[in-house]
């Protein structure tokens, strides 16, 4: 592989971790419960890009492997496990009042990724001189930005998408860093993630049946304050 | 082979009890497989401690999967020894509740999964794999805490796993890290001994941040406290024997996963692993027993003394000589013997009067003697009045504390034990003895309580066998147990 390869193919692989980027910005964003899961479909199809990338320019069999498992679960399996175990309201649902307004979410999002790069710039450095790429600096901001979304949204999807996002983060880190890591772990770790999405998308599906919503954010009725608990409690 | 046997176990039993036989069915599966485990896991406990384990038992091939050591085979034997218990009580509990046959399937078929996914986590040595395996203790009790169906059970079940797997991302990452650590550090195989073989030769700041990375993911689950604020709804709000199966072993076996980090990140020179476990464990201690005085829950009591626990043995560790690690190792024995008791006794106060809030009752020990002697036993036990198990424990790590020089270390954990003690104390003496405020305050039998005014004699029988170690291992640690202690407070030094 001539050099030029191998540069346009890390560019390329920058653009799209920066792409990667943005969408976390735009799940942070996003009011509508429906938009979150495009985005994070398009979040998905991203990483599945990168480790592709990333395994053309280090010849890596393993890295397609990955991006393969990320092209048939998320983008794929995930829509059609919610739409079997959730009721649909929870695609229609729009959240209009935010613990944080846009600009001061974005805002905090914002000096998010900047301490990410501090963070993760070293940190890719002391594994080796070949790991200067964007991968672990974006990947720990996304990891933050994932946890971000899940301490500001109240409704069912978009936690769950921020618990995704968060797991994305790890892996578009994960992948730059520890290229050769297995098959059968990258398998399970995917099964486990649609595992995830079916158990939450059974209890959405319960709390809406009993508690009539699906702003699963909302509940709040275990506490050690003395009303709360027994004012709610029917007797 | 008997390693595959005692994972395979569990699992079958979970597919055996989705066969519609009939209501004594079900149950009885759970328990037998469950005493099944237990009597294998007794016999590879043994074989660890008499050091005829590792190589016939599993072949060269398995090595980089499976591993048994002295820490694996402590965490393993009281996994097996609370879920058989549990399964016992189970028994019973369930009874009253009149679900119906497919509920109860469920149940049973969701219980085996949790006992499999949590006794994986000791014997499996690949750490990538190990955090599946704790990512799928969620995943299987998510349904248990959620099972009464309630508006605040599925609340307490929503908490639970969005923050575990908030922090499972976190630790996956960590694993990562360390995994790429291990790669610029020259190789090897990524298991437990291997990374404490390969550690000398990573880089410092790699291993560091793996350390606190998964820390911080996984203490999420321990219940650490920045990070604990799910577990008292959690573990009050699942069915009494479930919270034993949350309280007493599961916080443990992953906090068996920090403790296998130790051993690797001491090959930092100045790595201050010890010191965070040392801050983590003292503000749990601490920040528990002040929390402890407040709750208006009596599960919430015990839940809230899981952290203060938690903390307790996370300070021992942090004390870092070989004798405070076997303080931790008896702590944590005691720990989940006595933790899964109070989750039984607490149960039984359950089905008796039907609330779980404590201004409610007063003098349960006259309308149910058999109850309120469970519950003052239990709360005793775990506060650590001697002569009983958590009493030999904690005196232990203090003593060892003092030895060492660590004054204010000692004594910030013994004044927090202290105001622990007294607030689980005075909650269940008002519950037990206290004198009823007037006779319209006592709650009539509600709907909930049990009609025959008798704990369920299975429900009996798990007390029994659940205060028989909290007893005797006040007492008396027998030799064979205390080589295993020994064994496995050594997995947590190079």
């Amino acid at each position: 592989m001539s050099a030029a390869t191998k540069e346009l193919l890390e560019n390329l692989n920058a653009l799209a971790a920066g792409l990667f980027l943005l969408t976390a910005f735009g799940i942070v964003a996003m009011r509508q419960a429906r938009g979150c899961l495009n985005l994070f479909i398009l979040q998905s199809l991203l990483l599945a890009a990168s480790a592709a990338l990333l395994g053309l320019r280090y010849d890596s069999g393993h890295l397609y492997g990955v991006a393969l498992v990320n092209l048939v679960s998320k983008p794929i399996i995930v829509p059609w496990l919610l739409r079997r175990t959730s009721p649909a309201e929870i695609y229609t649902r729009r959240e209009i009042d935010q613990v944080l307004n846009i600009p001061t979410a974005l805002l905090i999002a914002l000096a998010l990724a900047i301490g990410a790069y501090f963070v993760g710039t070293p940190l890719a450095q002391a594994v080796g001189p070949e790991f200067r790429g964007p991968n672990v600096p974006i990947g720990i901001a996304v990891l933050l930005l994932g946890a971000f979304t899940l301490t500001v949204r109240r409704e069912a999807l978009p936690l769950l998408i921020g618990l995704l996002v968060m797991e994305n983060g790890a892996f578009l880190a994960g992948i730059s860093i520890a290229r050769d890591l297995g098959m059968l772990v990258e398998l399970a770790v995917a099964t486990d993630g649609l595992v995830i999405v079916f158990i939450m998308g059974v209890l959405v599906r319960a709390v809406q049946k009993q508690v009539g919503t699906t702003a699963v954010g909302e509940l709040a009725s275990l506490k050690e304050t003395a009303t709360a608990a027994a004012e709610e409690r029917p007797r | 082979m008997s390693v595959i046997v005692i994972l395979l176990l569990p699992l079958a039993a979970a597919l055996l009890v989705c066969i519609p036989f009939g209501r004594r069915w079900v149950p009885g599966v759970t328990v037998v497989f469950c005493l099944a485990d237990l009597i294998l896991v007794g016999r590879l406990a043994r074989q660890v401690v008499t050091g005829t384990v590792p190589a016939q038992l599993l072949g060269p091939a398995w090595s980089k999967w499976l591993a048994v050591d002295g820490l694996s085979a402590l965490i393993l034997l009281l996994i097996a020894f609370v879920g058989s218990t549990a399964a016992i009580y189970s028994i019973g509990y369930m009874a009253q509740s009149n679900l119906d046959g497919r509920k109860l399937r469920l149940y049973h078929a969701n219980y085996s999964l949790f006992i499999f996914s949590m006794l994986a986590i000791p014997v499996l040595a690949e750490p990538t794999l190990v955090w599946i395996v704790v990512e799928l203790t969620t995943v299987c009790s998510a349904l248990l805490v959620s099972f009464e169906n309630t508006r605040e059970a599925l609340e307490a079940a929503w908490k639970y796993v969005v923050l575990s797997l908030m922090g499972a991302g976190v630790a996956l990452f960590g694993f990562m890290v360390l995994f790429a650590g291990m790669h610029a550090g020259g190789g090897g195989i990524y298991t437990w001994t291997g990374l404490v073989a390969a550690a000398p030769k990573m880089p410092p700041i790699l291993l560091q941040s793996a350390f606190l990375l998964i820390l911080i993911g996984l203490g999420t689950k321990v219940g650490l406290v920045p990070m604990h604020t799910w577990l008292p709804d959690a573990h009050s709000q699942a069915p009494s024997p479930v919270c034993a199966l949350l309280s007493g072993i599961e916080t443990t076996s992953i906090l068996y996963v920090i403790m296998r980090l130790f051993p690797v990140i001491q090959a930092v020179p100045r790595a201050h692993a010890t010191t965070w476990a040392l801050v983590f464990g003292l503000i749990s201690v601490g920040t528990a027993a002040f929390l402890l005085l407040q709750v208006k829950d009596y599960k919430r009591l015990f839940a809230f003394s899981t952290v203060e626990h938690m903390g307790i043995i996370l300070t021992a560790i942090g004390l870092g000589s070989s004798v405070a690690n076997y303080g931790a190792m008896q702590q944590i024995v005691s720990h989940s013997v006595t933790k899964s008791f109070c989750f039984f006794a607490a149960g039984a106060t359950l089905l008796m009067v039907g609330t779980r809030e404590i201004a409610a009752i007063r003098g349960l020990i006259r309308r149910s003697p058999l109850t309120g002697a469970a519950l003052v036993f239990g709360a005793l036990a775990i506060a650590g009045a001697p002569p009983l198990a958590v009493f030999l424990s904690e005196f232990s790590i203090l003593k060892v504390g003092l030895v060492q020089g660590q004054y204010l270390v000692t004594g910030l954990l013994a004044i927090f034990v202290v105001i622990a003690f007294f607030g689980i104390l005075a909650h269940v003496n008002r519950m037990v003895f206290g004198a009823p405020v007037s006779p319209s305050l006592e709650p009539p039998h509600s709907p909930k309580a049990l009609a025959s005014s008798r704990v369920p004699f299975s429900c009996r029988l798990a007390l029994v066998l659940a205060a028989i170690p909290v007893l005797v291992l006040g007492v008396y640690v027998p030799k064979a147990l205390q080589d295993l202690l020994a064994m496995a407070a050594a997995a947590l030094i190079r």
